[in-house]
């Protein structure tokens, strides 16, 4: 095994902030260019909408908020900021239901945790940064190494394990995923594990096959622990565009998705797609990525979020 | 999920239905759609507005030619001026330099980088027959230097051997140094997945391209990446200065407008696509087919070429003139199949229909795959030509003899009879109908020709105007999920329960 560096430490708050502050820039940018004393007229409105679809909330989503936004104000003289507050508002006012915690049910034990996505989303390093955080508050946990098609993803969550302290299940790689989360469920039973985390391979969503063996997986789960597994989570990365709202329908309808994370938004991208799906599929959003160390894992604030697609935070 | 853009712009266009030149109105109304459609195929919106304002100049004034639609004429010009923008040459990877040839690898983290590597190195050794050595500069992501390793196992590539605690630029150097010492005629750097805004991998990577001097940099990029295509590729191109784009993920069902937005941005070529998970889902970029995937048209222009060559439009008016009457026998059920094989089978068909992954998926699930088509093929044949003409006929010991015919069992003889009854209903039902809409109403409606075309005629025009390529030939109204609703010249609507077909009679999918 490698030596690998992790990224170099900085503060929980610089990194929080840092993060979604970065995801703002451009857009203020955006806003405070068109709107600095203007007339919120239609013109006005189609800029402002602009600056949503470059966030990748898509179309429809975009109109809907911008029309909500100039609804009774039309050639109202306005201020940036107060464009910036109306976005925030209609935005938060998607995301707000969805904005709800990861939360560890107790009276499973252990509390099973399936993570699925595409390839590269960042299934394995939120399972890295979740075991992290769980430690720390002193829960004893297992990994499953389920990705056993992926060159590498076996020894990529022993890595993790060892970072985190976490017991780590494992078979060779090609073997059945399903088997390896079977003895992932008798072990963290035997073990006395509060949460067992389950990686898997990514697939795209239009790989039936691949579907289909993920279904496998879920079901061998059931037939140990018919409760199980307590939390499916979507892993979407944001860069992603319009073809997560079809990765968030399929995959919730072959893995019963609960929940959603979204990685990599400490990049360029927006992941204003959160907000079309929020609409459409009203699937809780728990945790967002800001980075590729443990501590890059923040639990999901809509008014953050939405403020920081206006350009506010 | 979403509409094409013909199904858009035939349901503007087609309104007007007259002819001469396309108006600044039309073309301004139509152009509206075309950004709709693009920013949902995720082009991002500075590129949408370049391309429509090209597209606009263009088509203002173009004469419509007879014969199509103003809505085909605007189809035909923003395809066209798709595959011009993405690049109509492949540009393959080029190695015209002295030995050893480095390639360096960049890319946001999890867009595939290492898979990708490990996939050129595979073709160069294979197909180019080059001594291709990979080198691991990802230091960050835990195993990533492991799943090279593994990789090149897999491929038989060599790579450097891992040497834990140095930096990517002391790795970089080192690899190039075993390459020339080794005559080694290429070295493939894959590198770690950077976020653009994060400076100091920035250097780090620019460093790596001084220290090495690559002939080719490659941006390996997710054809599923939306709005942020252009930050990254712009951010990335003027760091290390790319050579091409190499876009992942292609075999997933989205858009991929992030191909027209990089090469937009960069003017860099797109020279390969990343379709699959094996070592050999490497192909060549076509700008064709992305073109049409972009705008929702799948392999439309293939698919209508195609339907042109093998409809045999004398058999097709025979079956069409048996349905206006409710006649459907296991000759007609025989004909159907036929031509379904000839037009690539099942797998051919869907791959060239947008929107059809669903469907796709429910037929792999379904197992109704070639083969079945084969047998089932097999079967009719195995009967006389009584049998096949009145079905009542077929009693235990004739299936008995057909089943050992054909090489297949008494039950899937079975199946097929009570598929075909279910058919023969159908057609029934539809009766006259059928027969008003024309003989090939079933591959119009699906080829999104709408009610009542092409007649056979048509159709005859149509594969003599086709080699010409897109002359005329592109259906106004392809639609993106009405596939169900016909099969090539099942009139339009398989029965509810079309054995081994769940959910495709007729459900209409949005
Ligand atoms: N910048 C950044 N990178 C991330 C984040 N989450 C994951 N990654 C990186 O994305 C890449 C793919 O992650 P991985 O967990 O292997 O994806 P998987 O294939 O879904 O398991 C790796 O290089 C990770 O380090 C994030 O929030 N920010
Ligand atoms: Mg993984």
């Amino acid at each position: 095994m490698s030596e690998t560096n992790p990224p170099e430490k900085t503060g929980f708050w610089r990194r929080l902030t840092s993060g979604l502050a970065r995801t703002a820039t451009s857009l203020t940018q955006g806003i405070t260019d068109l709107v600095t004393k203007r007339k919120l007229d239609a013109a006005t409105l189609e800029e402002l909408e602009d600056v949503l679809i470059r966030a990748d909330l898509g179309t429809a989503t975009s109109a809907r908020i911008v029309e909500a936004v100039g609804r009774g104000r039309h050639d109202k003289m306005i201020e940036p900021d107060e464009v910036k507050g109306l976005i925030a508002a209609e935005v938060e006012q998607i995301l707000t239901p969805v904005a709800r915690p990861l939360v560890i049910d107790t009276a499973h034990k252990p509390y099973v945790v399936l993570m699925v996505g595409v390839n590269g989303s960042g299934k394995t390093t939120t399972i890295g940064k979740l075991a992290a955080q769980w430690k720390a508050e002193g829960l004893k946990l297992t990994l499953a190494a389920g990705d056993t098609f992926r060159a590498a993803a076996i020894e990529q969550l022993k890595v993790w394990g060892a970072r985190t302290g976490a017991h780590v299940v494992a078979r060779e790689q090609g073997a059945d995923a399903a088997g390896v989360a079977h003895d992932a469920i008798t072990e963290a039973r035997v073990n006395g594990s509060d949460v067992l985390m389950i990686d898997t391979a990514g697939r795209l969503q239009n790989r039936a096959e691949l579907m289909a063996e993920l279904e496998k997986v879920v079901r061998v789960i059931k037939k140990l622990e018919p409760t199980a597994p307590h939390a499916v989570l979507l892993v979407l990365d944001a860069t992603v565009g319009q073809n997560a709202l079809t990765q968030v329908e399929v995959f919730t309808r072959m893995a019963g998705v609960t929940g959603l994370v979204m990685t990599k938004l400490d990049g360029t991208a927006r992941g204003g797609i959160l907000v079309a799906i929020a609409e459409k599929h009203g699937l809780p959003v728990h945790l967002i990525g800001v980075g590729e160390a443990a501590e890059d894992l923040q639990p999901f604030s809509a008014r953050d979020f939405a403020r920081a697609i206006a350009g506010l935070a | 999920m979403f509409d094409s853009l013909s199904d858009r712009l035939g349901g503007i266009l087609d309104k007007l239905k007259r002819r001469g030149a396309l108006t600044e109105a039309d073309v301004g109304e139509a152009m509206r759609e075309v950004r709709r459609a693009l920013i949902e195929a995720d082009v991002a919106l500075d590129v949408v507005r370049a391309f429509t304002d090209k597209v606009r100049t263009r088509a203002v004034g173009v004469e419509v030619i007879k014969s199509v639609t103003p809505g085909q004429m605007v189809v035909k010009i923003v395809h066209d001026a798709l595959v011009e923008t993405l690049g109509s040459d492949a540009e393959p990877i080029d190695l015209n330099a002295p030995a050893p040839v480095a390639i360096l690898m960049v890319g946001l983290q999890g867009s595939g980088k290492t898979t990708t590597t490990a996939k050129i190195a595979k073709r160069l050794t294979e197909r180019g027959k080059r001594r291709v050595l990979m080198a691991s500069l990802d230091t960050r992501r835990p195993a990533a230097m492991e799943q090279l390793a593994t990789l090149g196992t897999q491929v038989e590539v060599n790579t450097l051997p891992i040497v834990p605690g140095q930096s990517a630029v002391q790795i970089a150097k080192r690899a190039m140094d075993a390459a020339r010492f080794g005559n080694y005629d290429v070295v493939m750097l894959d590198t770690a997945g950077r976020v653009t805004l994060d400076e100091a991998l920035m250097a780090e990577v620019a460093e790596v391209r001084a220290a090495t001097n690559p002939h080719e940099v490659l941006l390996v990029a997710d054809s599923l990446t939306g709005q942020d295509a252009v930050n990254t590729a712009k951010a990335f191109d003027s760091r290390v200065t790319l050579t091409g784009i190499v876009l992942t993920r292609a075999d997933g069902d989205g858009r991929g407008g992030a191909a027209l937005s990089m090469r937009a941005v960069t003017g860099k070529p797109i020279k390969l696509l990343g379709t699959g998970e094996k070592m050999d889902a490497l192909e060549d970029f076509d700008p064709q087919r992305v073109a049409g995937r972009i705008l929702g048209m799948g392999d439309v222009v293939a698919l209508v070429e195609k339907a042109a060559e093998n409809i045999d439009i004398e058999k097709a008016r025979a079956t069409a003139e048996r349905m206006r009457k409710g006649v459907f026998d296991l000759e007609d059920l025989r004909d159907q199949l036929t031509q379904m094989q000839k037009m690539g089978g099942m797998g051919g068909l869907m791959g060239m229909l947008p929107g059809v992954a669903k469907v796709k998926n429910q037929i792999a699930a379904a197992n109704l795959d070639d083969k079945v088509f084969k047998r089932q093929t097999a079967i009719i044949g195995s009967m006389t030509r009584k049998e096949r003409r009145n079905p009542k006929l077929l009693d235990a010991s004739r299936k008995r003899r057909i089943a050992a015919g054909s090489g297949t069992k008494v039950e899937e003889i079975n199946r097929l009879i009570k598929m075909h009854r279910q058919m023969a209903d159908v057609m029934k039902a539809m009766g006259g109908a059928a027969g008003k809409r024309g003989p090939l109403a079933g591959l119009a409606s699906m080829m999104g020709m709408g009610a009542g075309g092409p007649s056979p005629e048509a159709l005859q025009q149509m594969a003599e105007k086709m080699p010409g390529g897109l002359g005329g030939g592109l259906p106004p109204n392809f639609p993106g999920g009405k596939l169900p609703g016909g099969m090539p010249g099942l009139g339009g609507g398989m029965p509810k329960g079309f054995p081994g077909l769940p959910g495709l009679g007729g459900s209409k999918k949005k």
